[in-house]
C-alpha cells in the first residue's frame, strides 16, 4: 500500500484514504461542443501512460476530500512529491536536483524534514 | 527426459537462433498472443520469414501470471464473435500444436446474489444464444448439483439466487499454451528470440516502418507487430503513437495444493471473488487491479486482501487454506475495455494490445486474426471492428460499462 502525502492535510497517510483520479495537467477544452473529433480523442482518451515520471491526480477522499495532483515513477511506485491543485506543473530538471522526498530509503530520522541530515551544516560538539 | 524435467523453462522445445539482419515480419512480445501470432503467420499464411522478439524469456509476462479462465459469454457482438472465435480454437488446439494444452471445459459459472445479477446474467445467458454462444440460467439447486461445494442457504452472507453457466468454458495450462505455439513456430521455421529489448522502431521517409533497434543490434523488418500487453504504449511511443491505454497491476495468487475440491470455475462480481482448483490441486484465485498506474509487476496487500474476504465469505471450507503464493502483471487497459487489433496509422506497423484484465482466453483467436491482419494488410472481419479509430468515431465497444464481468 503506498503512503501518499496529500499537500493540504500535510501528512502521510495511507493509500486508502485516495481516489486514484487520472493523469493530471489535461485541461478540459473550454468549448467542448465545438471541438473536433480529432482534439476530443486526444483531451478525453489519449493517455501518456509513461514508464517512469508521471504526474497524476489523487483526491483525499477519506480525509479532506480535496483533489491534488503527484509526481510518482511508475516502475518504482515511489512519490517524488505531492502539490495542491491548480499549482504549475513541476520543472522535472529541478525536482531531480531536490532529490526524492521521504520515500527515497532515508533514516526515519531523516524522513519529512526540509532538508536531510546529510546537506544541513554539521553542529560541532560543544556549539549546540 | 530425466534432465529435461529438471528445468522449468523447456528450452529445448524451440530453437533459439541468432537474429538475422532482417525478417519479413517482426512480433514484439513473446507472449501467448504474439507467438500464437507467430504460429498462424506461418502454418495459415505461409509467412515462415518471422522472427518474435521478446526483452525477457517466451511466456514470462502475463502469459504466465494470468489465472487460466477460458470463456466466451460476452454482451456484444463483437466480443462474442473474438472471444467465440478463440474457444473454438482452444477445441482442438492440442491437435493442432501436437502439444497437450490441458484445456478442460469444466464450465464457467457466474453467481448471483441479488436482483440486479439475476437481470445482468440473464441478459448476458439470452444475448449470448443469440449470438449463437452457449450459456444458460441455473436455479441455486441446479447450481449446487453442479458445483457441490457452493453453499445455496437463505441466510448465507451473500445467498446464492442463481448462476448463469458457461459449460464449454474451463482452463488451459498457460505455460503449455506459450511453449506449444513456441515449438510449432520454430518447427516452422520462425525465429523465437528472447532477452532482446527492442529499444525503438525504425521508419522510412516515407513513414513506413523498415525495422526495429533492439538490446542485440539492429533488426531490419518490412512489418512489425505489436503485440506487448502492459508494455505497449511504450513501444507504440517509439513509432510516435499516442494510445488510449493505461498500464495496471493485476494480482493472483495460488493455495497449496490440496485433493479435488472443486469441479469448475466460479466467478462473483459482486463481492469479487473467482477461483477455480488447478490439475496440480492448487486454488487459483484471482484479485483486482490497484488503482494507479504502474510498470512495476506488484501490488498492494490489500487487494489481495479483499479478495480473500470475499471467499472467505463464500467458501467457508478455504478459510483455513495456507496462501503459497501471489504475484502481479501490468495489464494495459482500454478506455471501453475492449482490445485493440489493427492496422495503425504507421504503414506497415500493427497492433494487437487492451486486453486488459482478460486475455489470456482470446489468445488462440487473437493470434489468428492478427496474423490475417498482418499477412494480408487488411483486418479479418472478426477484428474489423476494434480499431484504434473508434475513439475518435466514438463506435465504441462498450464492454466496461454493461457487462459488469470479472475479466
Amino acid at each position: 500500500m503506498l503512503l501518499i502525502r496529500c499537500p493540504y492535510c500535510e501528512e502521510e497517510r495511507p493509500e486508502l484514504e485516495f481516489r486514484n483520479a487520472g493523469e493530471a495537467h489535461i485541461a478540459r477544452p473550454s468549448n467542448i461542443a465545438a471541438t473536433s473529433d480529432e482534439d476530443f480523442e486526444k483531451f478525453f482518451f489519449i493517455r501518456s501512460n509513461p514508464k517512469g515520471i508521471i504526474f497524476e491526480r489523487w483526491r483525499h477522499m477519506h480525509g479532506c476530500a480535496r483533489f491534488f495532483n503527484a509526481v510518482r515513477d511508475t516502475v518504482s511506485d515511489k512519490f517524488v512529491m505531492t502539490y495542491k491543485a491548480g499549482e504549475p506543473k513541476p520543472d522535472l530538471a529541478a525536482i531531480a536536483e531536490s532529490g526524492p522526498a521521504a520515500w527515497a530509503n532515508r533514516p526515519p530520522d531523516q524522513l519529512n524534514v526540509k532538508k536531510p541530515a546529510a546537506k544541513r551544516k554539521t553542529i560541532k560538539k560543544g556549539e549546540a | 527426459m530425466l534432465d529435461h524435467g529438471r528445468h522449468e523453462h523447456p528450452d529445448w522445445l524451440w530453437r533459439s537462433p541468432e537474429p538475422r539482419t532482417g525478417y519479413d515480419a517482426i512480433i514484439v512480445g513473446a507472449g501467448g498472443h504474439g507467438l500464437a501470432t507467430a504460429y498462424y503467420l506461418a502454418e495459415r499464411h505461409g509467412m515462415t520469414d518471422v522472427a518474435v522478439l521478446d526483452r525477457g524469456w517466451l511466456g514470462g509476462g502475463n502469459m504466465g501470471r494470468n489465472t487460466t479462465i477460458i470463456r466466451s459469454n460476452y454482451l456484444y457482438d463483437e466480443s462474442a464473435g473474438i472471444y467465440d472465435h478463440a474457444l473454438k480454437l482452444w477445441d482442438g488446439l492440442s491437435q493442432d500444436l501436437n502439444y497437450n494444452v490441458m484445456y478442460s471445459a469444466r464450465g464457467v459459472m457466474m453467481l448471483a446474489h441479488n436482483v440486479h445479477d439475476i437481470q445482468v446474467l440473464k441478459r448476458h445467458v439470452h444475448a449470448n444464444r443469440l449470438n449463437g454462444i452457449d450459456n444458460e440460467w441455473l436455479t441455486p439447486e441446479q447450481a449446487k448439483e453442479f458445483c457441490p461445494p457452493l453453499n445455496i442457504s437463505r441466510d448465507a452472507r451473500y445467498p446464492v439466487v442463481g448462476a448463469s453457466l458457461q459449460r464449454r468454458g474451463g482452463t488451459a495450462r498457460h505455460d503449455a499454451v506459450a511453449w506449444g505455439y513456441a515449438r510449432a513456430a520454430s518447427a516452422r521455421g520462425v525465429h523465437i528470440i528472447q532477452n532482446c529489448e527492442v529499444t525503438g522502431i525504425k521508419r522510412a521517409a516515407g513513414g513506413q516502418v523498415t525495422g526495429v533497434e533492439t538490446s542485440k543490434g539492429s533488426i531490419g523488418a518490412k512489418k512489425i507487430g505489436v503485440v506487448a500487453a502492459g508494455h505497449s504504449s511504450v513501444i507504440m511511443n517509439m513509432a510516435g503513437i499516442r494510445m488510449p491505454l493505461e498500464s495496471y497491476p493485476l494480482q493472483a495468487l495460488v493455495s497449496e495444493p490440496v485433493k479435488p475440491v472443486f469441479p469448475c470455475v466460479v466467478m462473483s462480481n459482486t463481492v469479487h471473488a473467482y477461483i477455480s482448483q488447478s490439475d496440480k490441486g492448487e486454488l487459483v484465485i484471482g484479485a483486482g487491479t490497484d488503482q494507479y498506474i504502474s510498470y512495476s509487476q506488484t501490488g498492494g496487500l490489500h487487494i489481495l486482501n479483499h479478495t480473500l474476504d470475499a471467499i472467505c465469505e463464500m467458501f467457508p471450507m478455504f478459510t483455513r487454506m495456507k496462501m503459497l503464493r501471489s504475484w502481479g502483471g501490468i495489464v494495459d487497459v482500454t478506455p471501453d475495455r475492449s482490445p485493440i487489433l489493427a492496422k495503425t496509422p504507421v504503414k506497415g506497423l500493427y497492433v494487437n494490445c487492451g486486453w486488459g484484465t482478460g486475455g489470456f482466453k482470446a489468445t488462440p483467436g487473437s493470434g489468428n486474426v492478427f496474423a490475417h491482419t498482418i499477412a494480408r494488410d487488411e483486418p479479418h472481419p472478426i477484428n474489423a471492428p476494434f480499431t484504434i479509430e473508434r475513439f475518435r468515431t466514438g463506435r465504441l465497444i462498450d464492454e466496461a460499462a454493461a457487462a459488469a464481468v470479472a475479466h
